[in-house]
Order: structure tokens, then sequence, then C-alpha cells
């Protein structure tokens, strides 16, 4: 178990997953979809519009907008307060725009 | 027939629980409203049931303080959960000011993401909206990895995310303790926690000499269990990387926050934070009076039973000044327990209460000045240096702006467009105002939330004065 686990004592629901850009990303049922993307390595998965440069999550609370995603065809949702449920078919703008997401 | 509660509470953080369990213990019938999925707000965030944690509280302090006083609430009041509030307008009373017949609308959008609009209607209502990280800009600060130090406390207490396996901890403030020790303790190696202002080692903490010893001792036998370097006068001034954070510039800082000596640290993720910035979108709609902090920062003014300047309308809690979890708490049961005075109920004055919020509010006015953003920050920013992340405005550009003549953070934001992206200023405006020249003004900000254009035309009648509509 990993530390903030133990710390915790968490013993969480069975994870599931969600397609990012077709990608599986392993979620604990609860966390946000940015939060699930931050876990699985992901720490882009947004082009900037003129300097095409990644984002993904900076303020984490829903207050900065550099994590929107698309989810399920709606679009400009903050990964960071948009709770992942099962079958969620997340879309990013790193795919719109070519490059492949980038992991860590 | 619409529902028309007696207090609407918006904000179900420390503040707003404290005074929404006041108010409805003393018989008023009360609602509460919060954009997030769980209570606690940002300090109390808490991870949802499915984590089944046996020691919730580990992550936190005062955790269990709070959930006894929302469990008290759940039963007593009505809760709005996952309620985004995007525009607050108050009709009726008399042009004198008085309440009589005043009714305060609450413009909700209720879930995450087939939202949907709600209107909320209260004879009075309770601002307890928080605050959100303040950053600073500084080259790199916009790469992947790096994080203000709320967004790292937020994804660890929200759901058990170590933000990176090798952090820095960068910026000023006593938040940048309990972020560091979480971190530590949920198994990141801390590369080094950086306090752009302390004068002195962790040995000589404004917390310590500030009635919060035995906190602050907790944080530092973390840092020193985990073998963290705590550097006061430090700070990063420049992250490094291609498409994510690989390296940070750490300096040595004189007085002024100017660079005076810099190494390098290698580190996957940078949690930063200078301070905080309260939410006043909603008061300012309202035409509540604002007052600077100690720091310069507009907050709601508000009287000793936390009246704000319009009547019926009552705030609490960051919004009326940062001071933390605790002094929000108690500034939030003095409200409750206004509301319900003024209302006509019987409510004995508890000049204790009132003690308690005088004497952390000292303490809060303390740690302000024990932590002031220095000017010296600028001299980190080179031209390319994006002062707003969203219109990806360089320094330059502001720069350009001010030789056209622009002498305020208005103008040099229509000319060179820092604040008019997605987060509408909230990232950059403390910076694009200190760059101006002049302190942050309160913002306005007509709609507090984005919202889709098909919800403001199905408004039955856009924010007019005699608005009735309901869903």
């Amino acid at each position: 178990m990993r530390p903030p686990y133990e710390l915790v004592g968490a013993r969480p629901d069975p994870a599931f997953e969600i397609s990012v850009d077709g990608r599986p990303v392993p979620v604990v049922p609860g966390q946000s979809v940015g939060a699930a993307l931050h876990a699985a390595g992901v720490r882009s998965w947004r082009s900037t519009r003129f300097g095409g440069r990644p984002r993904g999550l900076f303020c984490g609370i829903g207050v900065c907008f550099d994590c929107l995603v698309t989810v399920n065809d709606v679009p400009a949702l903050r990964a960071c307060v948009t709770e992942a449920r099962p079958g969620d078919r997340v879309r990013t703008s790193a795919a719109d725009s070519g490059p492949e997401v980038s992991g860590r | 027939m619409t529902r028309v509660y007696d207090l609407a509470v918006i904000g179900a953080g420390p503040a707003g629980v404290a005074g929404a369990l006041e108010a409805s213990l003393a018989g008023l019938d009360v609602v509460v409203i919060d954009a997030a999925p769980r209570p606690g707000g940002q300090y109390h965030r808490h991870l949802p049931d499915s984590f089944h944690a046996l020691r919730p509280g580990a992550l936190h302090h005062g955790l269990e303080r709070f959930m006894r006083q929302w469990e008290a609430l759940r039963s007593r009041a009505e809760i709005l959960l996952g309620h985004r509030v995007w525009a607050v307008e108050r009709t009726g009373g008399d042009a004198a000011g008085g309440t009589a017949g005043a009714t305060v609308t609450v413009r909700c959008l209720a879930g995450d993401r087939e939202e949907r609009p709600r209107a909320v209607r209260a004879r009075a209502l309770l601002i307890a909206t928080g605050a959100h990280d303040r950053p600073l800009p500084f080259p790199g600060w916009d790469l992947p990895g790096v994080l203000t130090a709320g967004g790292a406390q937020a994804l660890l207490k929200g759901s058990l995310v170590v933000a990176g396996r090798r952090v820095v901890v960068s910026g000023t403030g006593p938040f940048l303790l309990p972020v560091a020790a979480g971190l530590a303790r949920a198994g990141a190696d801390v590369r080094g926690v950086y306090e752009a202002g302390g004068r002195f080692g962790l040995a000589r903490h404004p917390l310590l000499a500030a009635g919060k010893a035995a906190e602050a001792a907790g944080y530092a036998a973390v840092l020193a269990r985990h073998r963290v370097p705590y550097r006061g006068r430090h700070a990063v001034v420049a992250a490094h990387g291609e498409d994510t954070l690989t390296h940070v510039t750490v300096a040595r800082l004189d007085a002024d926050w100017r660079p005076v000596a810099t190494r390098t640290v290698e580190c996957d993720t940078l949690a930063c934070g200078y301070g905080f910035v309260p939410q006043l979108e909603l008061p300012v709609q309202l035409g509540c009076a604002t007052r600077r902090d100690a720091d310069g920062t507009p907050v709601v003014a508000v009287d000793a039973g936390r009246r704000t300047s319009v009547p019926g309308v009552y705030a609490a809690g960051e919004t009326t000044g940062v001071g933390g979890a605790e002094l929000a708490e108690a500034e939030g049961r003095l409200a409750g327990r206004t509301v319900a005075a003024d209302r006509g109920l019987r409510v004995p004055p508890l000049p204790a209460l009132a003690r308690r919020v005088d004497r952390l509010a000292a303490f809060a006015r303390a740690l302000h000045e024990a932590y002031p953003v220095r000017p010296g920050w600028r001299d980190w920013l080179r031209d390319d240096t994006l002062v707003c992340r969203c219109e990806e405005v360089p320094l330059s550009a502001v720069r350009e702006a001010r030789r056209l003549g622009a002498t305020d953070a208005r103008s040099v934001k229509l000319l060179a467009r820092p604040g008019m992206g997605w987060c509408q200023g909230r990232m950059c405006g403390y910076a694009v105002a200190c760059l101006a020249g002049e302190d942050p003004a309160a913002p306005r900000r007509p709609i507090a939330q984005p919202v889709r254009l098909g919800d403001l035309a199905g408004l039955e009648h856009p924010l007019r004065k005699d608005d009735r509509d309901d869903p």
C-alpha cells in the first residue's frame, strides 16, 4: 500500500478506468479527472492557443482553468473539479492539435 | 410559490458551516450552497467516502471538529453541494437601506457537467467564499509540474495523489509548512522548502512567536524527520524543462527579494504560493464596501457583527481578511448569531467569542506583517516570461502597454490583455497590479463563474430588479 493510503488507513473501492484520448487511465472512485491523470503520471493535456505550450494542473481547485478537457463531448470542463465516472471518454486539446499526451 | 429561506450561506468551509449552524440552532431556516461535491472548503478538503479512510484526520488539523459541526448542520439546514454560484442580486427593500421585504437571489449552476440553472432566494446572505492561492510569475511558472501550494495540498487531501516524486516547495507564508510536511509524510522526496520572506530559520518561525507553537513544532519535526531543508530568504526564481519540469533555480534573496546567488535543484514538481487572494466577486456584485487588509489586499469591510455595508448581507472568513481556518470558524459563528439577532430572534451575546475573533485577527495581522511580498520579485522576470497564463501575455507586452501610456492595471489589461482569459485575472491580477505600480483592486466580475449563453438566455427576466424566476 502506498504511503498516503497507509497514512489515513484508506481501503478504497475498486478502481475503474476512463479513456483519455483513447488511452485507459485508472481512477480511484471519487477522484477528479485531473487527479487521476496526474496520478497516472500525465502532467499535461492541453496546448495553449498561441504558443502551443503544454498545460495541465496548476491551481488544482477550479480557479485557473489551465486543465480544461472535453468529457463525453461536453467541452471546456475543468479536469480538477470534474469527478470521473466509469466509462468517461475524455478528449484533450493536446490530442486535437497533434502531439501525444505527454507522460512524466 | 418559491421558497424563501431566512438565510443563504455561500461556502461550506469553516466560516460558512459554523455560521449556518449557529443561525439554524437559533431557529432560522438556512440553506448552504457550495460548488464542491463535499463540504470543507479548501482547508477541510477531505477524501470521498469511497476511500474508506480509517484515519481521515491524519492529514488535517481539526477535521474531526469540522465534521461534527457538519453532521449537526445537515439535519437542520438545506444543503446544496455541487452548486456553483455565478451571480447574486438583492431586490426589494427601501432606498434608505432598510431590510424590510428585501431578498437576495443566488443564481447557481448545479452539477459538474450536465449543469442545470437554479435560483435560490433568501432574506439574508452570508458570504463565506474563502480564498485561492496567490501566485507570483517567474520564468517557467507555466511548465507542467509547477503547481500552486494549494493545488498540491488539494491533490493530497482530496484524492490521496502525491503531487510528485521529487518536490520543491517555495513561496512565502505559514501555509508552506503544512504543504511540505504533508508531502513528506505522504512519501514525496521534498528537496527543500524555500521561504522568500523568512529572515530566520525554522527555529524562529513567526508561527512560534504567535501562539501556534505546537502546530509549528509538529511541522518542524516532520521536516526534520524527513531531512527536508528549510531555507529562509530563498525562493525558486525560475523553473526549467522542455515540456515538463526537470529542475528549478533557487536564489538566495536580499531584503527586497532580489537574487544575490543562485543554484540548481533537480525536481519534477514545484509547489509554490505567495499568500492568498480572497474571492470577492459576489460581495462586489452586491456593492459591498471593501477595505485594504494589512498587506494591501482588498477584502470585504464588516462591522463587529460581520455585517457588510449592504443591509442583510454578512461576510466571514477569508473574504473579510485572510486569517486561517480557526479565525474563519469564529467569524462564521459570530456572523450566524448576528443574522439571527438581526432577524428578531433572541440570541444571548457571547463576549468570549468576540474576544476570540479579536485575538485571532491580531495574530493574522502579525502574520501578514511577517510575510510581506517584497518588490524584488519583479527582477526574477525576463522579457518573455508570461505574466498572464491564459492570454499568454509576456512581461514585454505589459512594459509596452506602459510605454504606450497605460498608467494603471485596467489600462494595461485593455492594451495588452492580461487578465482577459479564462481565469479572468484570478491568477495574474496581483502581479499585473504590482507591475502597473498600484495595489490590487477588488475584482469586478459581473459573472463569477463561466455560464453557457443558453443559461443566460434562459433567464426569465435577465438580471432585472423585479426578477422572480425559479426552476
